[in-house]
């Protein structure tokens, strides 16, 4: 295309090879890109419909055909550009970009709320390949707000649990909850979680508290994506470079932060609300 | 060293704001910052710290330039540093720093106002560099740092449209050193103040070519993309292996010594 060998940094420009319905106001984004179909769970790509803005998401599957996918919910002006993206429409890419899960441990508990489901998707299925069996809570608002279930069952049978707010699926009350039952009945010797940052910040006190090491997926504004503009700063790391996956230790060190607070696009400091 | 502090918070642009191109970056983040007074504590926090604060700045009028810097020195920032050569935000708020006489009027605005020495960092995309560099020095200023990024732009060949949003943007890195090295070169010829050097310093080697033009000091950026935080390490690490190897005694002895030969 240019001069340029693909490096994950360089934008590539490519044309969506599918776009399917998840769930309600979600879609994921097919398309085909050799750096990407390379990536491992919890890495992230920068993503841009060229009507809007770019934004981060996590890569939501990676095919050994070549593919790979990101999991969009309508939440916003940028978000809502991309659910309108049909099959053939060209988007920009950069990535992937950040660290990814570490898989450890032999007991493994996954716990994904809404759309967090994303990065842990392909996490279970490469525990899977590993022969490991890893426990997934599936949480949403509602039933028709969960995705990849059926991706979930087919890999994991009876070790797919389901929870919504409202309790039109599986447990009612929210992932977090669930989580903290399970894990009080059994003995899991890893965490794995993604989704809203109260939510996980509840499962991470948890975890701490029963002293069972847990990673977590932070989403923060991200600009440059590599390591340069600060933006996305949480204690002494980038999300976007460093992260977005922290384990225990790292999340010990920015607990003022975690759950508590985050910078707006101006660095000024909110609150954290979700 | 901070990012650029403006009067009031800024989001900057919208993404996207970065891209990697041919030997270097463009970015047009345009200068996202949360205020000047917002930022204070956290410059009295570093201080606390011990860690010397260089607070980068800017301003949309002359007025504003020195009130910025009246808050920063008052902070008990080491150093200013006056950034009238944002490629990013022309349009806005103007590019002060590419006029003689409006650089030297915001340099002794700062000046009057600023405890600490203050250092103008001046932009390439100007015709004649060293006129500049001495109307910061008739100002007042402590040091000149040469350069901020070259305006540049990218565009795709698929979309057929330009990549960032702000259409234009600044290249950094290895592609901007030549550019930044002639730059240092003629301001060295032009004034007596020190020069710090910066643009595409990734290595001990591009910081002693920055000296050997006339650069007392080096600024690093973009190498942190691809060489992470230690970047800076290896580069003081390397030109004391340099210094050492040459017989030089330290880096006066090599600040301008490519003008002798």
């Amino acid at each position: 295309m240019s001069g340029l060998r693909a490096r994950p940094d360089t934008m590539r420009v490519k044309r969506l090879t599918a776009v399917k319905k998840e769930a309600e106001e979600t879609v994921s984004l097919h398309f085909s890109d050799e750096l990407c179909s390379h990536a491992s769970p919890g890495q992230y790509v920068m993503v841009w419909n060229p009507e809007a803005e770019e934004v981060p998401m996590s890569l939501s599957s990676m095919e050994h055909d070549g593919t790979s996918s990101v999991l969009v919910r309508q939440v916003g002006e940028s978000t809502r550009a991309l659910c309108g993206l049909k099959r053939g429409d060209r988007i920009g890419l950069r990535g992937p970009f950040g660290n990814g899960y570490t898989i450890h441990g032999s007991s493994p508990l996954i716990v994904a709320g809404g759309t967090g489901a994303a990065p842990l998707t392909p996490l279970a299925e490469k525990m899977a390949s590993e022969r490991l069996r890893p426990t997934f809570v599936l949480g949403a608002r509602s039933e028709d707000q969960l995705v990849y279930r059926g991706r979930l069952e087919k890999l994991l049978g009876r070790d797919l649990l389901i929870a919504t707010d409202d309790g039109s699926s599986g447990f009612k009350g929210l992932a977090s909850e669930y989580a903290a039952k399970l894990m009080g009945r059994r003995r899991f010797d890893s965490v794995y979680v993604c989704g809203p940052e109260l939510m996980m910040a509840a499962i991470f006190k948890e975890a701490v508290g029963m002293r069972v090491p847990i990673q977590a997926s932070l989403e923060r504004y991200i600009k440059c994506a590599v390591g340069l503009c600060g933006i996305c700063a949480i204690g002494p790391f980038r999300v976007c470079k460093d992260g977005p996956v922290f384990n225990t230790e790292q999340l010990l060190a920015v607990q003022d932060e975690f759950g508590k607070k985050r910078m707006e696009p101006s660095g000024r400091a909110v609150r954290v609300d979700k | 060293m901070t990012k650029s502090l403006g009067p009031v918070p800024r989001g900057g642009h919208r993404n996207p704001t970065f891209i990697s191109v041919e030997g270097g970056a463009l970015n047009a983040m345009g200068l996202p910052n949360p205020g000047a007074e917002y930022f204070v504590e956290s410059i009295k926090e570093l201080r606390r710290e011990k860690t010397p604060v260089v607070a980068s700045f800017f301003g949309s009028s002359i007025d504003e330039f020195g009130e910025v810097a009246g808050i920063l020195s008052d902070a008990g920032a080491d150093a200013l540093e006056l950034n009238c050569s944002c490629p990013n935000v022309e349009g806005e708020m103007g590019m002060l720093g590419v006029d003689p006489s409006n650089t030297e009027r915001a340099t002794s605005a700062v000046k009057e106002v600023a405890k600490p020495p203050v250092f103008v960092k001046l932009s390439p995309n100007v015709t004649d560099i060293s006129e500049i560099a001495r109307a910061a020095e008739r100002g007042g200023a402590d040091a000149i740092t040469a350069v901020n990024t070259l305006k540049g732009m990218a565009v795709d060949a698929y979309l057929r449209r330009p990549v960032l949003s702000n259409i234009t943007g600044g290249l950094s890195g290895p592609a901007l050193k030549p550019v930044a090295l002639r730059c240092v070169w003629e301001i060295a010829e032009a004034v007596e103040i020190p020069i710090i050097g910066c643009g595409g310093v990734s290595s001990w080697r591009d910081a002693v070519e920055f000296m050997l033009c006339g650069a007392t000091a080096v600024e690093v950026g973009t190498a942190v993309m691809e060489r992470g935080f230690e970047v800076f390490g290896e580069v003081v690490e390397g030109i004391r292996d340099y210094l050492e190897e040459n017989g030089f005694r330290g880096v006066r002895d090599v600040v301008g010594l490519a003008r002798e030969a």
